[in-house]
């Protein structure tokens, strides 16, 4: 059972465990913190952006001012964002089987995976998580596809040149990795492998394997899954919560004896507690519309959206904002907002009471219609019609890089009225706004991420019980910058085994047993013997049928009739290879008892021997010396087999067989 | 030998009040818990007293399983839990528990507040029931205690259908409930994979029935609509609040906009809006085209068809209303109905099956004189036409079922017992297995053959499976262990491991013969030779 890492995101993980003769693909995450080194791609052409100066080496040498640019101090690639893939040599992709998807951040590499390795498998993930996994796709692709750039460049990826180049560029990891983003028939292609499955439901792997989605409490449709045969459990936790939002509760009685407990996707703001957030959201969105100043808030079109636009659904009145327009921009604003309302299956249950009446379950479905929120899928066309400031807009992407968000940075920025709003913990927000610097605009960190703490796991971790805890490197130590939180770390006994991108973990289990199958007019002519107290056995010959890794024991056909003609008929494929058995035998042998025995079968001249370990019994008429010992006979006998076959069974009639 | 036992309390050769008893190694478990739109006394529940003649509900039943919304599916469900006494679960998919009590409310309106009938469930019963309902999702296992389990299958039918699959240990039941085997204009086709199970129990109200293609029927159905409304006429569709009334509505909505026609359609009061809300809120199980569209267009949201007011049924001039409910039984259908049966300009369409007794059984087997209450006679000189868009498996469909599920035995209910007759035999013709079709309160018994399931140390496994110089997985192999049974595991080991386990020490036994051979040539030879043949 081995375990390959492919990704060292903790978060957009990417493992690939080989479990007896499967192998499972968990997640495909995609790294997107590369685009952070990539100058922001603007809708509009902004001359601020296309004057920064080029950046020169320390020698003077001007060969890669085409490519970086430098901005307040930072340096940045001046084309396409790329990003970061999982690792793809560590092992034959075109070997997965299958790949489990845990929710839809996690499984944005998927067009890379699918499209580009000779996948052949089946895709697994929930109907919600795929649902709105292609908004967040099509979102991607459509804001980088609508901004074309011309340049492409690569001479800074050299590794001479990278060495040259100033923090972060200088560290960045496996730079000729990074790929550009995929496009739309690519993300369908990717998407039509997949098969919807239901939370617990359980879905055979070449009949070896079981898999089974469970709710993960985190977002729609988000799920952690169980891996298991009919002895070994292997649970993987993948961004989960406990905390109540919209979705379906976490299941944790059903990750209880796990033999392995792959722990991923915790939150990656452990300090902040994500009540406490929205509450400081909520205050400073208020004050900047109260002064007079817009607010945006970069954000994905899905998921903590939905419990933002309910919490402001509450508050607007009573902070006096019913009258300030709520804007959401995205490609795929309109269908985020109408499919978040058809997941009632999947919603915690005071969303489902309120579709049984039926009612939407978000109110923003009143928002819409009360006209306090608009939605447009860019801002081109009706939205600058409509626009009226001050208001409030929702926007992607998180990383500042590209979409709508880019053009209300730059159009905001200079004003100290104005606020970001940091929502999405997924960036860095001080380096989502470096190529932005400098900035009037307020901004505001308040990370939502309602992903499990170190207090929690801790505490599922004694609840559920695994035998061995296996997690990211990350999660073995203090955050680097806060060495003295050791609190922030996983605790557990065995202490956790870590793993990092690239590496090949062994888990740490063997199997023992496999399931087989009797069928029943086999077990009828079994004959249990009763060997120690509640302890029986009997003894199987029996045929072994295996198909679709199945095992199952049959009867023995009977031995075939003897030819009536002298014909030799061909030896009929059904009849089995019958190879002698030999069975063991236990037990020892009285033998006062075993000579009676001979006397009456006809040996009238029987006599006994004691030796240092036993007896020796002779039959001198028949020239025949039997060696009776603890845990051995020995027959010395002429050539005589009836005689032989005769003492034989007198002998096993003492005997147990085994 | 392991049984199944079947005890239809309702459905069994009828349509009606299903409700069904298994009882599956050791658990029971009750299907369905249907009234019979055909009675009005004692005969509209199932008669509980069957179980309860020998202790109490709960004591006895293990859950209850819900397949639809259908009121002769879930109609007695208050009356069962709450009247007779039923405390355990009760299982149905999320669509039918928003939608269920709503139709029950509906029902004992009718009856309590319109028939003036005491005795009935109550409204706080009907909640008080649902409490104890528990949603599941469509593939999901459902873990109902230590060996049960069930599962729920896509059935079509009206929105929220399931087929059930029943499972203790390697035993199984599939109930279908109603189902459809061919898509239509709102909801997908029934599904369920090669499960094999024991039994398989399933509808049959169309036992013998074949039915033309969808679109033939469907343009027949416009046909008609439109030539009453040109000549003037006025066309009543009595149908039941959700299902049916979805597809038809689409289908006219559809057909006026591309016609451009100008007749008022309209909906009965009372559920319109608020069903066509339920399938806004749950199009994830409607069928693929309606999921794909509806960010753009939602097929439930209609331009044409309009809220009905009682008062309209007097306007001049042509119109459609699709009135509730659809076996023209009781309340607004009936009412229009005796409005316009007069007139042989109009037009009464009865798009699904009339339980015997109701007014729409009466006319469809084409009786023009009916007595109604206060001993009147009501003459009909209006069309009557019969359309079957209600959504059940056809006899196509339901070979089709048991070719994709292949069962070992199947169980007709919820069909007349000639047509299940024919039915029955050509199953039995066809795939070889016994068919039954127990009447209500008859027990038919199954005898099945569970396998044993045992642990096999994965040593004794290898050993066995790399015998042989070429493994060949085709050819059987004669295998020998030992079975060790302890408690209540069963474990298959080599020989030698079980005499590890039981502390035992292996029994050594052996022969030793004198051979005397005649041999003429040099000792060393000899020795050769024998060794030779003995290795050969």
């Amino acid at each position: 059972f081995f375990q390959y890492c492919l990704s060292g995101h903790p978060t957009l993980p990417c493992n690939v465990l080989k479990f007896k003769s499967t192998t499972i693909m968990l997640d495909c995450g995609l790294d997107m913190t590369s685009t952070l080194n990539f100058l922001p791609l603007p809708l509009v052409q902004s001359p601020r952006l296309s004057k920064l100066p080029g950046w020169i080496l320390k020698d003077g040498s001007t060969f890669l001012d085409k490519e970086l640019k430098e901005c307040s101090g930072h340096v940045f690639v001046d084309s396409v964002p790329e990003f970061c893939l999982p690792e793809t040599e560590l092992l034959d992709l075109s070997t997965v089987d299958v790949i489990l998807i845990s929710n839809y951040h996690c499984m944005m590499a998927l067009p890379y995976i699918t499209e580009y390795t000779g996948f052949t498998g089946t895709v697994y993930a929930t109907e919600p998580t795929v649902q709105i996994g292609r908004l967040l796709m099509e979102e991607l692709v459509n804001s980088i596809e609508r901004v074309p750039k011309a340049q492409s460049a690569s001479m800074w990826k050299n590794k001479e040149v990278q060495r040259l180049l100033p923090a972060p560029l200088k560290d960045a990891v496996e730079v000729s990795m990074w790929r550009k983003c995929y496009t739309m028939p690519e993300v369908n292609a990717a998407l039509s492998k997949i098969q919807l499955v239901g939370y617990s439901q359980k879905i055979e792997l070449f009949g070896a394997v079981q898999v089974t989605p469970l709710s993960s409490g985190y977002a729609l449709g988000s799920s952690n899954w169980i891996i298991q045969s009919h002895y070994e459990k292997v649970s993987y936790v993948s961004g989960s919560s406990l905390l109540t939002t919209h979705p379906q509760p976490m299941d944790q009685a059903s990750l209880k004896n796990s033999d392995v407990l792959i722990l991923t996707g915790l939150t990656q703001i452990p300090t902040a507690n994500p009540d406490g957030m929205v509450g400081e959201f909520c205050s400073n969105l208020a004050m900047t519309v109260r002064n007079g100043g817009n607010v945006l808030v970069p954000c994905y079109p899905s998921g903590v959206i939905y419990d933002l636009l309910e919490c402001l659904y509450q508050y607007i009145d009573s902070a006096g904002l019913s009258n300030v327009p709520f804007y959401f921009i995205s490609p795929v604003a309109n269908s985020s907002l109408e499919f978040s309302q058809i997941f009632a299956e999947w919603l915690c249950h005071n969303k489902q009471t309120k579709v049984y009446l039926p009612e939407p379950p978000f109110p923003h479905a009143e928002l819409i219609q009360t006209n306090k929120l608009k939605h447009y899928p860019s801002i081109h066309g009706d939205f600058s019609n409509d626009f009226k400031q001050p208001c409030v807009v929702f926007t992607g992407h998180p990383s500042l890089r590209f979409g709508d968000v880019v053009h209300f940075m730059e159009l905001w920025g200079k004003s100290s009225l104005n606020t970001v709003i940091f929502t999405e913990p997924d960036f860095s927000y001080l380096d989502a706004l470096a190529p932005y610097q400098p900035l009037a605009m307020k901004c505001v960190y308040c990370p939502i991420d309602t992903r499990l703490n170190f207090i929690q796991v801790s505490k599922l971790l004694k609840e559920v019980q695994p035998l061995h805890v296996v997690c990211p490197e990350q999660y073995t130590q203090p955050p680097p910058t806060q060495s003295h939180r050791t609190d922030l770390m996983i605790d557990c006994q065995p202490p956790a085994m870590s793993y990092r991108r690239a590496e090949v973990l062994t888990l740490p289990y063997k199997r023992r047993y496999e399931k087989i199958e009797i069928m029943p007019d086999l077990a009828d002519s079994l004959v249990p013997l009763e060997i120690k107290p509640g302890i029986s056995l009997a003894t199987v010959s029996a045929v072994l049928h295996t198909k679709d890794n199945k095992h199952v024991l049959q009867l023995p056909p009977k031995p075939p009739q003897p030819p009536a003609s002298k014909k030799r008929k061909r030896v009929s494929d059904d009849v089995p290879e019958c190879k002698s058995l030999k069975p063991l035998l236990s037990g020892s042998i009285p033998v006062d008892q075993f000579v009676q025995t001979l006397e009456k079968h006809g040996f009238s001249d029987v006599k006994v021997e004691d030796t240092a370990k036993g007896h020796i019994v002779l039959l001198q008429e028949a020239e025949t010396l039997i060696q009776l010992e603890e845990d051995s006979t020995h027959i010395i006998c002429d050539n005589d087999e009836p005689l032989r076959v005769k003492l034989r069974d007198l002998v096993l009639k003492f005997l147990q067989k085994f | 030998m392991p049984e199944i036992k079947v005890t239809p309390l309702g459905a069994g050769q009828d349509v009606g009040r299903s409700c069904i008893l298994v009882s599956i190694a050791g658990k029971n478990v009750m299907l369905d818990c249907g009234m019979h739109m055909g009675y009005n006394d004692d005969r509209r529940f199932p008669d509980f007293s069957y179980i309860t003649q020998n202790g109490r509900l709960t004591d006895f039943l293990d859950c209850v399983i819900i397949s639809h919304f259908h009121l002769d599916h879930c109609g007695a469900l208050p009356y069962f839990s709450e009247m007779v006494g039923y405390d355990g679960p009760i299982y149905m998919t999320h669509p039918t528990k928003a939608i269920c009590p709503i139709l029950l409310e509906d029902y004992r309106k009718i009856t309590v507040d319109k028939k003036g009938e005491t005795n009935f469930f109550t409204s706080q019963m009907i909640k008080d029931c649902m409490k104890k309902v528990v949603a599941v999702h469509l593939h999901q296992t459902v873990q109902v205690d230590e060996e049960l389990e069930i599962k729920a299958y896509y059935a079509g039918h009206v929105l929220g259908a399931a087929m059930f699959q029943i499972k203790v240990g390697c035993e199984s039941v599939v109930y279908t409930g109603d189902y459809n085997m061919t898509p239509d204009r709102h909801l997908g086709a029934a599904w369920i994979d090669k499960c094999r199970p024991d039994l398989l129990i399933s509808e049959s109200t169309y036992a013998t029935t074949i039915r033309d293609s969808k679109r033939c029927r469907e343009r027949d159905f416009l046909k008609k609509v439109h030539e009453t409304v040109e000549r003037g006429g006025k066309v009543l569709i009595p149908v039941f609040a959700l299902g049916r009334a979805q597809e038809l509505c689409i289908l006219l909505e559809t057909f006026w906009e591309r016609m451009n026609l100008k007749a008022p359609i309209y909906f009965s009061t009372g559920l319109t809006e608020k069903a066509n809300h339920y399938y806004k809120l749950f199009i994830t199980w409607t069928n693929q085209k309606i999921r794909k569209t509806f960010v753009q267009r939602n097929m439930f949201e209609f331009k044409h068809i309009k809220a009905f007011d009682r008062a309209f049924a007097d306007n001049p001039g042509p119109m459609v209303v699709f009135a509730t409910p659809g076996m023209l039984h009781a309340g607004q259908s009936l009412q229009i109905f005796r409005k316009w049966a007069g007139n042989e300009k109009n037009m009464v369409i009865m798009p699904g099956y009339c339980v015997q007794g109701t007014v729409g059984h009466k006319i469809l087997s084409g009786q023009r004189k009916l007595e109604m209450e206060g001993r009147q006679i009501l003459e009909v000189k209006m069309q009557v036409e019969y359309m079957s868009f209600s959504a059940h498996a056809d006899a196509k469909g339901i070979m089709q079922l048991i070719r994709q599920a292949e069962p070992r035995n199947v169980l007709l209910v919820h069909g007349e017992a000639k047509k299940m007759e024919f039915l029955k035999q050509k199953i039995e013709q066809e795939f070889h297995v016994s068919c039954f079709m127990p009447a209500n309160g008859e027990t038919t018994t199954i005898l099945t053959n569970p396998c044993i399931p045992v642990d096999i140390s994965l040593g004794l496994l290898k050993r066995e499976t790399a015998i042989g110089p070429v493994p060949d997985a085709k050819k059987p192999k004669l295998m020998h262990g030992t079975l060790l049974m302890k408690d209540n595991s069963f474990r298959l080991v080599s020989p030698e491991q079980a005499l590890k386990e039981l502390g035992l020490a292996e029994h050594q036994l052996r022969f030793t013969c004198r051979v005397h051979i005649q041999d003429p040539r040099k000792e060393h030879e000899t020795v050769l030779r024998v060794y030779n043949h003995l290795k050969g």
